[in-house]
């Protein structure tokens, strides 16, 4: 057992002690109850218990929480510590109370005369413990018991030194919580003047203090900034014998500096020349002192100095204001790129990364483009070589973005899966924002989907589609690029996706071409139909759709896939939807009114690229806000064209799977459906060669369309089946997982004690009310039979429900 | 500032903790849990910070035990190095080349050490003698009263 000094408490150590030796994880906790148990009577019974023995006590209680146990008493002996005369006991009461308390703890009201009396003592120890607490608690019950006594501690002439540092860093965590608390007036100009202390360790507390107030109020506290400077001179021209103590391993006061470099930093240049002027000297001074050998080998010295001299360099760049300090800190920067340090080229690439945005340096980052480059190929850590991906976003710009979207496709290949999206997303901006040539862009795009189609959200495609309807240069190359690319044997779902759409639109472009002629378009990517989700067959669907009016060659053969059974009786709703309609459409109309419908797409409003917008929201801070920064929402484009008198900004699929077909009547009809439950009908009339003409369609809308998904657990699950008891209808079927979430309703997983089972569940909303439903399917594989249960607070739509899905099946 | 400190050793078992900001016991056990996993699993020459929410995290490992920073924005990466190395030196200095078992056996000191050293999750004393000559302060003061007690005891207060 290790020695103690002060005064060791020898039952805590050896409690300590047996829970080290226990020999499994069981035997611990056997130990740690028997000691609860063990505490819990004697703070119950025992009533003499002295001051020693209660801090044993709560000591032992503070060790089994750090174990990672819940304490649930002991509050009140801390708080009877907490008061105790004696500081030994003291100290462990506000020990527990930091530790265990939370801020809104009603415990806090009992320690706030304690703490009162502490602040008040004549003894620095007490009265910094005190104040330890209060900023350890930091609430607002705190900032108005003290808001009072801490300022008046903290410029009040007979406060002692260390006192002064504790108080200016507790009014610090109060003001945080509570802004009321720092009185204006003639306080701003004392508490600023901390600034010129003579002790350096107020200086260095005031300055984080400080700092909070100028953030919230930087006029009132403007006064601060020739004393930082002056401050800031002094600190950094000493030598490292001046400041003794505060000299961390031959810098001068590390600490302070950055501090003050860090205050600076909320404000523009200083106005006054001559504050101006010496402000950069210091800067210089920082710059000239990286240059000199290094005081010691000893990597805290060379830590210590180069805080300061990031710190210093973050000031240069937030100034933007001296090209000469820009330069000098980006060749700085380059040095770090090649250092030994992983931790300094790390720093060094995130700082050239904000360099790199500035006018006056841009041009100096560039020069590190190749180290850069190695640096994303060859670190041996993840985090680093993300760092070297954002600085080369950063520094490209129109004469470097071939090369650097190359390398950037290069890496993406072997490129850590973590930051596989965020490239992915950053080469699509630069590809687009730097094309003068838009066949670059649509080849850098599509070899993104093949790098790393996996990690190319919708945004990235969408884009693509968008740009090349937007640029008619663009179309006839576009529609070539994707044939080729549909070529390769596997070829991911977003290459289909974007194939699809562009040969809808302009695969007439190169139809003249036998190699590419309407049959083989067709053929090709037909072939990747059956392997695509049902929203990449819708889009084909519509791309087959639009073929039959670009090429009426090959009608007959469109016809007969959306006549095949996976698609007009499909179980996906949208599926079978898009294959009636679209065969219906070209059946009946004339090519003229298939023309019209079928159309090119209209060019898309110009705006924001949809994929800055993704990249901000994923990395707030990160992305420099350089472009236009409006927001917006993605215009989704939608290959048919009557949806193009849709608002287009509000559709952010491209689909527009996400609205439901029959949606438009739901407010008009539901009501009646509850009770009649016959597919409501349209009236349409109208004076055809003068005379009245009346038509009744019946609408496709069954009651299964209004279902609303609900997430249930099998408790309620079986709760509410056994509750809508009254109807149970068995039926036979040969169903599929597919059917029953076409149909509508949430399909549970893992409700049914038998996992063969399927069990649904959905609300069926009304103008007047909700009908809950509730579905039950139970396979019986040896009679090749289903059993469906369907039961819901109302009759009658259990029987429409059952009956539906025997017409489904 | 500082958000937090957590001490652990290279089983993954937590031996300091020291918020600044206030959580939920369950948030604060999450918290301990991810980033313990998460430095635990990385390699000795990888780079000692990392970003983690909108946080950035600094560590090292000084023998069996890692000390984990979690710090803001705008806050110093190497500073934050620095300030746990003071925190070492001054448990060094204090305990008498430190090991694990001293913070084990003696956590309550270590936070004594830690609150002389940061306060509210700033940096409130960087000079090491200042730091020790208080916590020596503090000793005397629990020495006296433990003779004080003593003597109480045997009828001579």
């Amino acid at each position: 057992m290790p020695a103690v000094r002060g005064d060791g408490m020898r039952g805590l150590a050896v409690f300590i002690s047996d829970i080290r030796n226990c020999k499994s994880k069981e035997a611990e906790i056997k130990r740690i109850n028997k000691e609860l148990a063990n505490i819990r009577s004697k703070f119950k019974g025992d009533r003499t218990l002295d001051g020693y023995q209660k801090k044993k006590y709560v000591c032992k209680l503070l060790f089994i929480f750090l174990l990672g146990h819940d304490i649930d008493f002991g509050h009140m002996e801390a708080v009877n510590l907490l008061s105790s005369n004696k500081y030994s006991e003291k100290q462990i009461g506000y020990l527990f109370i930091s530790v265990l308390v939370n801020t809104n703890s009603d415990l806090i009201k009992l320690i706030i005369q304690s703490i009162k009396n502490d602040l008040s003592s004549r003894n620095p120890i007490h009265v910094n413990l005190a104040m330890q607490c209060i900023a350890n608690i930091g609430s607002k019950d705190m900032a108005e018991a003290f808001g009072y006594d801490i300022p008046k501690l903290l410029v009040s002439g007979d406060t002692m030194d260390v006192v002064k540092q504790s108080a200016a860093l507790c009014l610090l965590r109060l003001f945080a919580t509570y802004p009321e608390i720092i009185p204006g007036g003639e306080w701003t100009s004392r508490i600023i003047h901390l600034l010129n202390d003579q002790h350096l360790g107020v200086v260095t507390a005031a300055a984080s203090l400080i700092e909070a107030l100028v953030k919230h109020n930087p006029e009132e506290y403007k006064g601060c900034i020739s004393l930082a400077v002056s401050r800031l001179s002094r600190t950094v021209t000493s030598s490292y014998t001046d400041l003794q103590d505060y000299t961390y391993y031959f810098v001068p006061a590390p600490w302070l500096s950055v501090k003050l470099l860090r205050l600076l930093q909320n404000y523009p240049p200083p106005e006054d020349p001559g504050v101006r002027g010496r402000l950069n000297e210091c800067l210089e001074t920082i710059l000239n002192k990286a240059q000199e050998p290094p005081k010691s080998k000893k990597v805290q010295h060379s830590n210590a100095k180069n805080a300061v001299l990031f710190e210093a360099i973050s000031l240069i760049i937030h100034n933007d204001s001296e090209p000469n300090l820009l330069v000098r800190a980006c060749n700085q920067l380059g040095q770090f790129l090649s250092n030994r340090e992983t931790n300094l080229r790390y720093l060094a690439l995130e700082s050239m990364c904000l360099l790199a945005n500035s006018e006056f340096s841009h041009e100096a980052v560039k020069k590190h483009q190749e180290v850069v480059i190695l640096s994303m190929k060859m670190e041996k850590d993840v985090s680093v070589r993300q760092r070297a991906v954002d600085l080369l976003y950063a520094m490209c710009d129109k004469t470097n973005s071939e090369e650097i979207v190359q390398e950037m496709l290069n890496y993406l290949e072997t490129a850590d899966y973590s930051i596989r999206e965020e490239m992915v997303l950053k080469v699509a901006i630069l590809a687009e924002k730097y094309a003068t040539d838009y066949s670059w862009y649509v080849d850098v795009i599509l070899n993104l989907i093949r790098i790393a189609g996996d990690y190319v959200s919708e945004e990235v495609w969408y884009r693509v589609i968008q740009i090349v309807i937007n640029r008619d240069d663009v179309q006839g190359y576009a529609a070539k690029t994707v044939f080729e690319a549909l070529q390769a044997p596997a070829c991911h779902e977003n290459m289909v996706k974007v194939g699809g759409y562009i040969l809808g639109e302009f695969g007439n472009l190169i139809a003249g071409d036998q190699r590419s002629a309407p049959s083989v378009q067709f053929q090709l990517l037909h072939s990747k139909y059956h392997l695509c989700s049902s929203m990449t067959r819708a889009l084909l669907l519509s791309t087959y759709v639009k073929f039959v009016n670009l090429f009426p060659e090959i009608k007959g053969i469109i016809q007969n896939v959306f006549n095949q059974d996976s698609n007009i009786r499909s179980a996906d709703a949208e599926l079978q939807q898009r294959a009636s309609e679209y065969l219906q459409l070209s059946n009946i109309v004339t090519t003229d009114v298939l023309a019209t419908v079928l159309e090119e797409m209209p060019a898309f409003p110009e705006r924001e690229s949809s994929i800055l917008a993704l990249l901000k929201r994923k990395k707030p801070g990160r992305v420099p806000d350089t472009l236009e920064g409006k927001e917006e929402k993605i215009a989704a484009p939608s290959p048919i064209n009557s949806s193009q008198h849709v608002n287009n900004t509000a559709a952010t699929d491209l689909l527009g799977l996400s609205t439901p077909p029959t949606s438009v009547n739901t407010s008009s009809n539901s009501n009646d459906l509850v009770d009649v439950l016959d597919a409501p009908s349209i009236a349409i009339s109208f004076t055809y060669n003068n005379l009245l003409q009346k038509l009744f369609v019946k609408l496709p809308l069954t009651i299964n369309k209004f279902f609303e998904p609900t997430e249930m657990n099998g408790e309620s699950f079986f709760a509410r089946w056994k509750n809508l008891g009254r109807s149970s209808q068995p039926m036979d079927a040969a169903s599929t997982r597919t059917k029953l979430l076409g149909f509508g309703m949430q399909l549970l997983d893992g409700i049914d004690p038998n996992p063969d089972n399927y069990v649904c569940a959905g609300i069926i909303h009304t103008r007047t009310q909700q009908i809950g439903c509730l579905l039950r399917l139970e396979p019986n594989k040896q009679a090749q039979m289903y059993r469906l249960t369907v039961r819901s607070s109302k009759e009658s739509v259990s029987v429409e429900v059952c009956e539906l899905l025997v017409d489904q099946f | 500032m500082m958000q937090f400190m957590l001490l652990f050793s290279r089983q993954g078992k937590l031996r300091l903790q020291k918020w600044y900001v206030a959580h939920p016991d369950k948030i604060k056990k999450k918290i301990t849990r991810d980033l313990i996993t998460t430095i635990l699993a990385r390699k000795p020459k990888m780079c000692s910070f990392l970003e983690w929410k909108d946080l950035k995290i600094v560590y090292k490992r000084y023998a069996s035990l890692y000390f984990c920073c979690a710090i803001e924005q705008t806050d110093n990466e190497l500073l934050t190095l620095e300030i746990i190395h003071r925190y070492v030196e001054l448990l060094d200095k204090y305990f008498g080349s430190v090991c694990e078992l001293d913070i084990i056996f003696n956590f309550e000191k270590a936070y004594f050490i830690l609150d002389e050293l940061l306060l509210g999750g700033e940096v409130q004393e960087t000079s090491k003698k200042n730091v020790l000559k208080a916590v020596a302060a503090q000793d005397l003061l629990q020495e006296e009263e433990a003779q004080q007690g003593f003597f109480e005891d045997h009828g001579l207060g």
